[in-house]
């Protein structure tokens, strides 16, 4: 059925807009922005802040422009005296209530509370009092929550809900006892959080961060005992940049080299090496089952917030989870074996960091078994943010670095690699190598451009050679619930799912660059613009199967042996465990997509 | 931060006994299409079961409603009638209405705090006094003035506090 179109005027101009909308955006369709804080496109409005106030003819109060729907004949004012004294004050209490440490902040110049005072002209604090004061929880390898620094605008909570279907945080209590966090006031680390970190991203001001992982790695980078060495995953390439002034999607990889080269690391390695190397075990791993009757579907096992997710919330699908370890872990235990031992370095000396687009993976390398090397396979891992920081600390001027190349034998990748950093590359990845693999012949077709896109869910039947195979690709956990109830239900049939904890895969990873200017996280063109910089990796490489990488089949003739052999499951695959759930996903609901 | 807000530990054939006709009550109460709707009338039967909200509940109403822990927290925490720590055998109001107030109250809140080594709106870890404010008692004239349960104690100062705990104390034992 059609939407009725409805008229209205907005600061004298005419606007018409469907049924459906609210002022806020009718206003930005023809050009006016109306201030906000606690609104985001893609998740709920509730109108919590009261920043996005306008005056309407006829009603009593300022109502929300968010929360606030459109009728004939409307007129609305953004941008009177009043309305701007009254967001002023609104502004001016958040502030009151919160610290005034913008210069030793993490969001300094990159807070939207900050840029509100300042586009509204907050001169002074009139309404200085006491302010609340609770305790920061850093209990958690990935996240961390700085209530006093929180203005309860409830993004956080509504990510975790809406798109992630986690539930770990709510705003509990009320007056100035108001406060977000997770059930029953717990630690973040034995609360039902994946570690994903979609909060961090849509956090207006410093409550939710990362866990800082710079320092320790400055410690062992000046630590002469030690052998600094670097991973880098294939989504951070695509954004890094944008730190540092250049497009979304701009490829960096080869100044990323230079930098962490200048930084002190002595050894330079690619995470798409491994992700090479996880399609060959993953597809191996997939053609056994498919061919001996294993467990399906297969689900992919590289996103880590995913893997917690299925422990804490669908341990019943556990068996279906692909044994193979991350690109980062099954990189970890190589360094620490087959490279220490190749080059003699003793393995305790190793320091190992990892650069990812990802807060989960600070919680990936810290689960017990990922020691398969007998230490720590991955030390420490730092975020694409993390990454940007550290080379402003150290100095270092990006714009001008010339290219550096990663060191061998663990640095080559096919094009099948850096696809894994967006939703749909793994299957793709996975598809190019088992249909050779199995058929013996070669694709007619490197391209399966079926998987490929930002839709929520997305399917595709692929002929490998008369056998019709059935893979689907989901992103964003919100979504997986949704897939995984059908599953169960019958409604949904599969040989094998690619699964994304984040949406859009992890070019939206919790750990990636701050969104610029006015774009949010989730953003339809950031997203298509960073997942463009990582297809165009892929077309510009001559190999684009990664059993095709001559570095991947060294490996197995120098060292592994054969694919799901035994060393092969000694280092490269693990294990899942039942968590203790106490938390439930939320209800089944439609799809959500950012494309 | 690791104090979780809920709950001294009821005695286990209690607790058994009240989830029990918890998940009973949720049982015939499932014609609700609306479950997070159904939340509200399930934590009131919380409350009526327990006298308060103890985490247990809160983990059997989440599994049994398939409502996440966190939203069941953030409501229980909202509402001013539930309360998520047991309630005293012997609740102690200070009175802070504004003759009370002039003529000592805090003080004697502070000697409350002391003596039972509690804080405002806390109760003894062995559950037999909770503290907590009240305004206005009505005997302004009889100021400052102190209610436990049903008793009021007038024109107080805080040299006779540690007297009246006393008072419930012996009581308490007598009736063991």
């Amino acid at each position: 059925m059609e939407k009725k179109m409805i008229n209205l005027i907005i600061d004298g101009i005419a606007v018409k807009v469907s049924e459906d909308s609210t002022v806020m955006q009718a206003a930005d369709s023809v050009g006016i922005h109306i201030p906000r804080l606690c609104y985001h496109p893609r998740l709920s409005s509730v109108g919590a802040c009261r920043v996005c106030v306008v005056e309407v003819d006829g009603a009593k109060n300022f109502p929300a422009s968010c929360v606030t729907a459109v009728f004939e004949g409307m007129k609305v004012k953004t941008n009177t005296p009043a309305i701007r004294e009254a967001r002023r004050d609104v502004v001016e209490l958040i502030l009151d209530n919160h610290p005034k440490e913008c210069q030793i902040c993490e969001r300094n110049n990159n807070c939207e509370l900050q840029q509100l005072a300042t586009t509204l002209g907050v001169e002074d604090y009139f309404y200085a009092g006491e302010r609340k004061q609770f305790p920061i929880d850093s209990s958690s390898c990935s996240i961390v929550r700085d209530p006093d620094k929180c203005i309860l605008c409830g993004k956080c909570v509504r990510v975790c809900s809406e798109i992630q279907g986690v539930n770990a945080l709510s705003i509990s209590a009320r007056g100035y006892k108001t406060n977000v966090g997770p059930a029953y006031n717990m630690d973040m680390k034995d609360s039902v959080c994946i570690n994903c970190g979609q909060c961090t991203l849509v956090c207006p001001t410093a409550a939710l961060t990362e866990k800082d992982g710079i320092k320790e790695t400055f410690k062992n980078l000046s630590n002469p005992d030690k052998v600094c060495i670097v991973q880098i995953a294939p989504a951070v390439r695509v954004a890094v940049g944008e730190a540092f002034g250049f497009a979304p999607g701009t490829d960096k990889t080869y100044e990323m080299v230079t930098a962490l080269r200048m930084m002190g690391f002595k050894v330079v390695f690619d995470t798409q090496f491994s992700a090479d190397l996880t399609i060959i075990e993953e597809g191996h791993e997939f053609i056994k089952r498919l061919t001996t009757g294993g467990k399906l579907p297969m689900f992919t096992s590289c996103s880590p917030g995913w893997i917690k997710y299925l422990e804490t919330f669908h341990p019943e699908f556990i068996e279906n989870v692909s044994t193979c370890k991350s690109p980062q872990q099954m990189m970890g235990a190589l360094i620490k074996t087959f490279y220490a031992k190749k080059v003699g370095i003793d393995p305790a000396k190793i320091f190992s960091v990892s650069i990812m687009p990802c807060t989960a993976k600070k919680y990936e390398c810290a689960r017990p078994e990922m020691n398969s090397s007998g230490f720590r396979d991955v030390d420490v891992v730092l975020t694409t943010r993390e990454l940007a920081k550290m080379i402003k600390q150290a100095g270092i001027k990006f714009t001008e670095l010339k290219k550096g190349e990663f060191d061998e034998p663990l640095g080559e990748s096919t094009g099948a690699a850096p696809i894994f950093g967006v939703t749909g590359g793994v299957m793709e990845a996975a598809l190019r190598t088992a249909y050779e693999v199995i058929t013996k012949k070669e694709l007619p077709s490197i391209d399966f451009k079926d998987v490929r896109g930002l839709n929520g869910i997305r399917e595709a039947i692929v002929d490998v050679a008369g056998t019709k195979v059935s893979v689907a690709v989901v992103n964003g956990l919100a979504n997986v619930h949704k897939l995984l109830t059908e599953i169960k239900e019958g409604k949904r049939k599969y040989h094998f799912v690619e699964v994304m904890t984040c949406p859009g895969g992890c070019i939206g990873g919790g750990g990636q660059i701050y969104p610029q200017g006015d774009i949010e996280a989730m953003d339809k063109n950031l997203y298509t613009q960073r997942s463009d910089g990582l297809y165009d990796i892929d077309e510009k490489k001559k190999l684009r199967k990664s059993h095709e990488n001559p570095h991947i089949t060294a490996v197995y003739k120098e060292f592994l042996q054969k694919p799901l052999g035994e060393l092969s499951h000694k280092l490269l695959h693990t294990h899942y465990h039942k968590a203790c759930p106490k938390g439930v996903p939320s209800e089944v609901r439609d799809t959500v997509s950012i494309g | 931060m690791n104090t979780c807000t809920c709950a001294p530990e009821l005695k286990e054939k209690e607790k058994q006994d009240g989830l029990k006709e918890l998940k009973d009550f949720i049982k015939t109460g499932k014609q609700l299409h609306d479950k997070q709707g159904a939340l509200m009338n399930v934590l009131h039967k919380v409350q009526e079961i327990f006298g308060y909200i103890p985490r247990e509940a809160m983990d059997v109403v989440s599994e049994e409603l398939c409502v996440p822990t966190a939203h069941i927290y953030g409501m229980a925490t909202f509402y001013n009638f539930f309360s998520l720590k047991p309630k005293a055998k012997y609740q102690i109001y200070v009175c802070k209405g504004t003759a009370c107030y002039v003529a000592g109250g805090a003080r004697l809140l502070e000697r409350i705090e002391d003596e039972l080594k509690i804080k405002l709106g806390d109760v003894t870890p062995d559950g037999l006094f909770g503290l907590a404010i009240t305004r206005c008692l009505g005997c302004c004239g009889l100021s400052p003035v102190v209610q436990v349960n049903d008793e009021v104690f007038v024109r107080l100062v805080p040299e006779k506090i540690p007297g009246i705990l006393d008072k419930f104390r012996k009581m308490e034992k007598k009736t063991k």
